[in-house]
C-alpha cells in the first residue's frame, strides 16, 4: 500500500532492520534487542515524567490566572462604584486577556493529560511485549539451531521493534508539543516582563498599579466631597452679571472686587 | 492481516479487507495532497473507523509485526503530508 500506511511501514521497517543488523550471532542479537528494549522502556518512563512536569507547570500558571481574574473583577467593581469608568475599563480589559489566556492554558493541560494517559498505556503494552520477548529469548536460545533461531528472532524482534518504534514516535510528538507550549509560555513571560500583564500575576500583599490608582482615586473623591460641602456652606448660586452686593464669596474677586467697593 | 494504528495498537482484519483499506487510504492521501484539512480528517477518520469496527484488537503479548501501519489518530495534515523519513519523524 503506497499511501499513509506505506510511508509509516517504511520508516518502522527501516528502524527494525537497523536493530537486527547489529549482530550476526543469534544469541547476541537477542541480548542486544533485549538491551535496547529495556533502554526504550526507561526512556518512556522519563518521557511520562517530563509530560507530567510540564502539565504541573501549566496548572500552576492556570491557578495564578484564576486568582488574577477574581481580583481584577473586584477591582473593576470598586472602580465603577467610585465612578471611575476608565479605570474599571482597564481592569476589565486585563481580566479579558487573563480569561483568554486561561482558556488556552486549560486546553493545553487537557492535551497534556491525554498524552500522559496515552504514553502510560504505551508503556504498559511495551512492558508486556518485552516480558514476552524475554521468555521467548530463553526458549529460542535453548531449543533452536542457529538457522532456525534467526527466523524466530526476526519474528519476535519485529513485534517488539514495531512497538518500540511506535512508542518512540509517540514520545517524539509529545516532546515536540510540550516544546511548543514552552515557547508559548516563554512568550507570555516576556510580555509579563514588559509590563503588559504585570498585574495579572501579582498575588499576595504586593500592591499593583490598579490598587495604587484606586487609592489615589479614593483620596481624590474625599477632596471632591469636601469641596462640595464647602461650596454648600458658602451659599449656593453664582452672582449674575450686574447683580451687585450679593457677597458670593470667592467668585470673580479680581474684577468684581473694586466694583463692590464703589457701591 | 494485522494493521497497526500508531499510538493505539494492532488489529487483526480479514485478508479480504485490503481493497477497502486501500481505497480509504487513497481518499485520505488525495485530501492530504490537495491540502484540504477537513476532507483529510474526515477521510482518515473513516479509515481508522473501518479498522476499529472490522478488526479485532490483538493481545498485548503478541510479538508479530504488522502488515500495515497507519499514522496516529491525531496526526495533523502537516505531519501527514511530510515524508515520514527515519531521520525526520521517528527519533533514533
Amino acid at each position: 500500500m503506497p499511501g499513509l500506511s506505506g510511508r509509516m511501514s517504511t520508516v518502522v521497517k527501516a528502524k527494525i532492520s537497523k536493530l537486527l543488523d547489529r549482530a550476526e550471532d543469534p544469541g547476541e542479537t537477542l541480548e542486544y534487542s533485549y538491551q535496547k528494549q529495556i533502554e526504550q522502556l526507561q526512556n518512556v518512563k522519563k518521557g511520562i515524567a517530563d509530560v507530567a512536569t510540564s502539565k504541573k507547570r501549566l496548572q500552576l500558571q492556570s491557578d495564578k490566572l484564576e486568582q488574577s481574574i477574581v481580583k481584577l473583577d473586584t477591582q473593576a467593581r470598586q472602580a465603577l462604584a467610585a465612578g471611575n469608568e476608565e479605570l474599571a475599563r482597564t481592569a476589565l480589559e486585563r481580566k479579558n486577556v487573563a480569561q483568554s489566556e486561561l482558556q488556552s492554558l486549560d486546553g493545553q493541560i487537557k492535551e497534556l493529560q491525554a498524552q500522559q494517559d496515552q504514553l502510560t498505556q504505551s508503556e504498559q503494552n511495551l512492558r508486556t511485549k518485552i516480558e514476552q520477548f524475554r521468555s521467548k529469548k530463553e526458549i529460542i536460545k535453548a531449543q533452536y539451531s542457529a538457522a532456525e533461531a534467526q527466523v524466530r528472532i526476526s519474528e519476535a524482534a519485529t513485534g517488539v521493534g514495531e512497538e518500540m518504534a511506535d512508542v518512540g514516535l509517540a514520545m517524539q510528538r509529545a516532546v515536540d508539543k510540550t516544546e511548543n507550549m514552552k515557547a508559548r509560555a516563554d512568550a507570555v513571560s516576556e510580555l509579563e516582563a514588559a509590563g503588559t500583564f504585570e498585574d495579572l500575576t501579582a498575588i499576595g500583599p504586593g500592591e499593583d498599579d490598579i490598587d495604587r490608582q484606586l487609592k489615589a482615586l479614593s483620596t481624590t473623591s474625599e477632596v471632591d466631597s469636601e469641596l462640595a460641602k464647602m461650596k454648600a456652606e458658602l451659599g449656593s448660586g453664582t452672582p449674575s452679571a450686574g447683580e451687585l452686593g450679593a457677597g458670593s464669596g470667592p467668585e470673580p474677586a479680581a474684577e468684581s472686587g473694586p466694583a463692590q467697593g464703589e457701591s | 492481516m494485522i494493521v497497526r494504528i500508531s499510538h493505539e495498537g494492532q488489529y487483526e482484519l480479514a485478508d479480504g479487507s485490503v481493497a477497502a483499506l486501500d481505497e480509504l487510504d487513497h481518499q485520505a492521501v488525495r485530501a492530504c495532497e490537495a491540502g484540504d484539512e477537513d476532507k483529510f480528517h474526515t477521510a482518515f477518520g473513516r479509515l481508522l473507523e473501518f479498522v476499529r469496527t472490522n478488526g479485532r484488537p490483538v493481545d498485548a503479548d503478541h510479538l508479530g509485526g504488522s502488515d500495515l501501519i497507519l499514522p496516529p489518530p491525531d496526526v495533523s495534515l502537516e505531519e501527514a503530508s511530510k515524508e515520514f523519513t527515519a531521520e525526520g519523524f521517528i527519533p533514533e
